[in-house]
C-alpha cells in the first residue's frame, strides 16, 4: 500500500526533530521537575514511530541502523551500573550522590548520579518500544 | 468525588470482565488493559483525592498530595504497558501459527493435541 | 559489607544484561551463566551464614529510612529459600546444555533464566509489599518468555492462558495493595504488621487478607485456583518445567506464609480456617490427578499441587511446630521436585514419549538412573530417613496437637497416594520388558543424569542431616511465630 503522502513525509521530517528536542528537554527537566527518562524515551520513540508511519520500515531502519535489543542491554548496564556503584563505597545499594559543579559554559550546574540511571531508563524505553513495534510491523 | 471515582472504576472493571469473557483474543487483551486501568484508578482513589502542591521542597504550599500512590501507579502502568505489548505480540504470533483467534479452538483437550 | 543481601539479586541481573550482548556465541553464554550462578550460590551461602551468626540482615535501598523507603530484608527463611533457588537454577542450567537446543539458546534463554532468578530471589528477599509486586512481575515476565520460547503450537496456545491468568492476578495484586494502603497507610511489611497490631484486624482487613490469598493462591495453585497449572506447565520443555514447578509455586506459598504470619494473624478463626479447608481440598484434588494420569509429566505436575496443599496446611495450623515442618518441607519439596522433573526429563529423552504405557524396561540399560529415581520417589513420599519425612512429620504433629485429626490424617494419607503415583512411574518405566526406542543411543544420558543426581544427593544430605538443619530451621520460624523479631530488625527500634 503506497499512497501519495508528500505532505506527511515533509512535515514529519521537520516535526521529528522538534519532538526529539522536546523529548530531550523533558529528559533534563526530570532533574528537579516533572519529566525524566521514561517520558523522554517514550517521546523519542514516538518520534521514530512517526517516521515509521510516514515512510516505511526499511527506510527507517536504514536511517537508524541500531539493534534495539542491544540498546536495551546498554541501558540496563547504565542503570544497574549506577545502582551498583554504591557497592564500591559500602553505602546502601542505589544511594545516589549529588552536588553543584561550576562548569565553563553552563555556569553553576547541579549534577546527580540519578541522571546516569535516567539515561539507562531512557535507552531501555526506546529499545523496548521500538523492538515491540518492529516485531509487529516487520511481518507485514 | 470518591463516589464518582468508584463508579468509574466499577464501570471499567465490569467492561473488563465482559470483554475477557468473550472468545476473541483481541477483545480479551483489551479487557486486560481496561482491568489494569481500573486497578490504577483504584490506587489513586485509595491514596485519597486531595488538592495540593507537588511534594517538592521548593513549593512551600499549605497542603501537599501524597506522592506514594502516584509512584505506585507509574510503576504499575509501566509494568502493564510491557505485559500488554508482550501479550499483543504473542497473540499475533499465535494467530499466525494456530490460524485462529477464537479461544474455543485453543482448548487443550485430547482432540487438539 | 552492608550490601551482602543484594548480591543474590545483583549478580543474576548483571549477568542477564551481559548475556543480551552475547546471543551469537552459545559457548560464552553457557560459561558465563554457570560461573555467575555459582557466584550467586556462593553469595547466598555467605548470606545464610551471616544471617545465622548475626541475625536478620536488612538494607534500606537508596538510604531512605525504613518505613518510608524500600527495605530488603533477609531473615533465615528468605536466606534459605534464596540459597535453594540458586542451587536449583544452577542444576537446571547444567541440564539445559544438552537438552534445550541451540535455537532456544540463541534466543536469550540463559538471559531470561537469570532474570527469573532475579525475580524469585527478589520476591523472597523484599520487605515491602509493593516491591514484592514488582519482583513478582519480573519473575512473571521471565516466565512468560520461558513458557513461549521455541514457539511450538502447544506452547503458544498454553502461554496465552498462562499470561491471561497472571495478568488478572497482577491486577488483583495492585487492587489488594491499594486497599491495604488505604487502610494502613504503609507499604513496609514490618510497619504494616505493627500498625495492624495497633488498630486490630478490622473486618475490611480480613477481606483484604482473602484478596491477597486469591492473588498468592493463583501463583501458588491452591484450590480452586489451580486450574491453569496442569495445562500450562505441560507445554514448556523439561528444564523450564523444572524451574517453574520447583520455584514459581513456592513463591506463591512463601508470600502466603509471609503475609499470614506477619500481618494477617489476628483473625485466625476465619482466615486460617479458610486456608486449612482450601489446603485439604488442594491435597485431595492433586492426589486424584496424580493417580489418574498415565503421562509422567502430568503425574509430577499434579504432585506439585499435592505439595502446595500440604505446605498451605502447615501455614493454616500456625503453630511453631507446623511452621517448622512447613519450612523444612518447602526446601525439601523445591529440591526434590526439580530433581524429579530433571529425571523424568531424561526418561522422556530416552524413550521419546512422555506416555508411561509406551515406556518400560529402562532399568536394564540405565540402572543408575533407575535407582536415583527410586530414591527421589521415596524422598517425595516422605520415607525416613529421606528429607520428606521430617517436614511432613512436624506438620502432621502440629495438626494433631491442635486437634485437627481429620485433616492431619488426610495429609498423612496423601503420602500414600504420592508414593503410589511415583512408584507407578518406576514400575512401568523402569521395570517390565525392555523395549526398543529409536534414537536412544544418541542421547547424552549420563550428562543429563548428573544435575538430577546432584539434587537427589542434596536432598539425601538434607534429610540425613536434619539434626544439623534443625537449629537453622528454628531460627527461620522464630520470626514467623514472633513477628516482633522481624519488625525490630527492620524498623531498628
Amino acid at each position: 500500500m503506497k499512497t501519495n503522502d508528500v505532505i506527511l513525509q515533509t512535515t514529519s521530517k521537520v516535526v521529528f526533530f522538534m519532538i526529539v528536542l522536546f523529548a530531550i528537554h523533558l529528559f533534563f527537566a526530570g532533574h528537579y521537575n516533572p519529566g525524566g527518562g521514561f517520558v523522554g524515551g517514550l517521546m523519542t520513540s514516538g518520534a521514530i514511530v512517526l517516521l515509521l508511519l510516514a515512510f516505511d520500515i526499511k527506510t527507517v531502519v536504514k536511517g537508524f541502523p541500531i539493534d534495539y535489543i542491544i540498546l536495551v542491554g546498554i541501558g540496563l548496564l547504565f542503570a544497574v551500573g549506577t545502582a551498583a556503584g554504591s557497592l564500591l563505597f559500602n553505602i546502601p545499594f542505589f544511594t545516589h550522590a549529588f552536588g553543584d559543579v561550576t562548569l565553563p559554559v553552563l555556569g553553576k550546574t547541579s549534577l546527580h548520579t540519578a541522571m546516569l540511571f535516567d539515561t539507562g531508563v531512557y535507552l531501555v524505553v526506546i529499545g523496548v518500544t521500538m523492538t515491540i513495534i518492529q516485531t509487529i510491523g516487520e511481518s507485514e | 468525588m470518591e463516589i464518582l471515582m468508584s463508579l468509574v472504576i466499577g464501570a471499567l472493571l465490569a467492561s473488563a470482565v465482559y470483554l475477557m469473557l468473550s472468545k476473541s483474543l483481541l477483545r480479551i487483551i483489551i479487557g486486560t488493559g481496561l482491568l489494569s486501568h481500573g486497578a490504577h484508578l483504584l490506587i489513586i482513589t485509595m491514596g485519597g483525592l486531595k488538592r495540593g502542591a507537588a511534594p517538592l521542597l521548593g513549593e512551600e504550599a499549605a497542603a501537599y498530595v501524597d506522592p506514594l500512590p502516584q509512584a505506585l501507579i507509574l510503576t504499575a502502568i509501566v509494568i502493564s504497558f510491557g505485559v500488554t505489548a508482550f501479550f499483543l505480540v504473542l497473540a499475533y504470533r499465535a494467530y499466525q501459527e494456530l490460524g485462529t483467534d477464537n479461544m474455543d479452538e485453543m482448548r487443550g483437550n485430547e482432540a487438539n493435541d | 559489607m552492608i550490601n551482602l543481601l543484594i548480591l543474590p539479586l545483583l549478580i543474576p541481573l548483571v549477568t542477564a544484561t551481559v548475556l543480551i550482548f552475547l546471543t551469537k556465541s552459545v559457548g560464552a553464554q553457557r560459561v558465563i551463566s554457570v560461573i555467575s550462578t555459582i557466584g550467586t550460590l556462593a553469595a547466598s551461602i555467605v548470606l545464610l551464614l551471616t544471617v545465622k551468626n548475626e541475625g536478620i540482615q536488612t538494607i534500606n535501598v537508596s538510604s531512605w529510612e525504613a518505613p518510608f523507603g524500600i527495605t530488603l530484608v533477609s531473615d533465615m527463611l528468605s536466606a534459605l529459600l534464596v540459597t535453594t533457588t540458586s542451587l536449583i537454577t544452577l542444576c537446571v542450567i547444567l541440564y539445559s546444555f544438552r537438552s534445550i537446543g541451540a535455537s532456544r539458546e540463541r534466543f536469550y534463554y540463559y538471559s531470561v533464566i537469570q532474570f527469573l532468578l532475579v525475580g524469585v530471589n527478589g520476591a523472597f528477599t523484599t520487605g515491602d509489599i509493593f516491591n514484592m509486586f514488582v519482583f513478582f512481575e519480573v519473575m512473571l515476565m521471565a516466565s512468560y518468555v520461558l513458557i513461549v520460547i521455541g514457539g511450538t503450537k502447544i506452547q503458544l496456545r498454553e502461554s496465552i492462558k498462562y499470561i491471561l491468568v497472571n495478568v488478572i492476578s497482577s491486577a488483583l495484586f495492585v487492587i489488594a495493595v491499594a486497599l491495604l494502603y488505604s487502610v494502613v497507610g504503609s507499604l513496609n511489611m514490618a510497619d504494616i504488621s505493627q500498625r495492624i497490631a495497633e488498630i486490630g484486624q478490622l473486618p475490611i482487613l480480613t477481606v483484604i487478607a482473602v484478596l491477597f490469598l486469591i492473588v498468592f493462591g493463583l501463583k501458588g495453585a491452591i484450590f480452586p485456583l489451580y486450574f491453569w497449572l496442569p495445562g500450562s506447565y505441560y507445554a514448556p520443555p523439561v528444564p523450564v518445567l523444572a524451574l517453574f514447578g520447583s520455584l514459581l509455586t513456592k513463591v506463591g506459598v512463601y508470600s502466603i506464609l509471609r503475609s499470614y504470619s506477619l500481618f494477617f494473624y489476628h483473625d485466625q478463626a476465619f482466615t486460617h480456617e479458610l486456608l486449612g479447608i482450601l489446603a485439604i481440598i488442594t491435597v485431595i484434588i492433586g492426589g486424584i490427578g496424580a493417580i489418574a494420569y498415565w503421562d509422567v509429566k502430568k503425574i509430577i505436575i499434579y504432585n506439585i499441587i499435592v505439595a502446595v496443599g500440604v505446605l498451605v496446611y502447615g501455614i493454616s495450623v500456625a503453630t511453631e511446630e507446623s511452621y517448622k515442618g512447613m519450612v523444612f518441607y518447602t526446601i525439601h519439596d523445591m529440591i526434590i521436585k526439580a530433581a524429579l522433573f530433571l529425571l523424568i526429563g531424561v526418561m522422556i529423552k530416552i524413550t521419546g514419549t512422555s506416555d508411561l504405557r509406551k515406556m518400560g524396561g529402562l532399568m536394564k540399560k540405565y540402572p543408575l538412573l533407575g535407582w536415583t529415581f527410586l530414591i527421589a520417589a521415596f524422598a517425595l513420599a516422605g520415607i525416613p530417613p529421606l528429607s520428606g519425612f521430617v517436614g511432613k512429620l512436624l506438620i502432621v504433629r502440629g495438626g494433631f496437637a491442635e486437634g485437627e485429626y481429620v485433616s492431619s490424617l488426610i495429609v498423612l494419607l496423601s503420602s500414600l497416594v504420592v508414593l503410589y503415583s511415583v512408584i507407578k512411574i518406576f514400575m512401568n518405566g523402569f521395570w517390565k520388558a525392555p523395549k526398543e526406542y529409536p534414537g536412544e543411543d544418541s542421547q547424552p544420558v549420563t550428562f543429563l543424569w548428573v544435575p538430577g543426581a546432584i539434587l537427589v544427593l542434596t536432598s539425601i544430605l538434607y534429610g540425613v542431616g536434619a539434626e544439623v538443619m534443625y537449629p537453622i530451621i528454628s531460627q527461620a520460624t522464630d520470626a514467623l511465630v514472633n513477628p516482633t523479631i522481624y519488625i525490630d530488625a527492620v524498623l531498628k527500634e
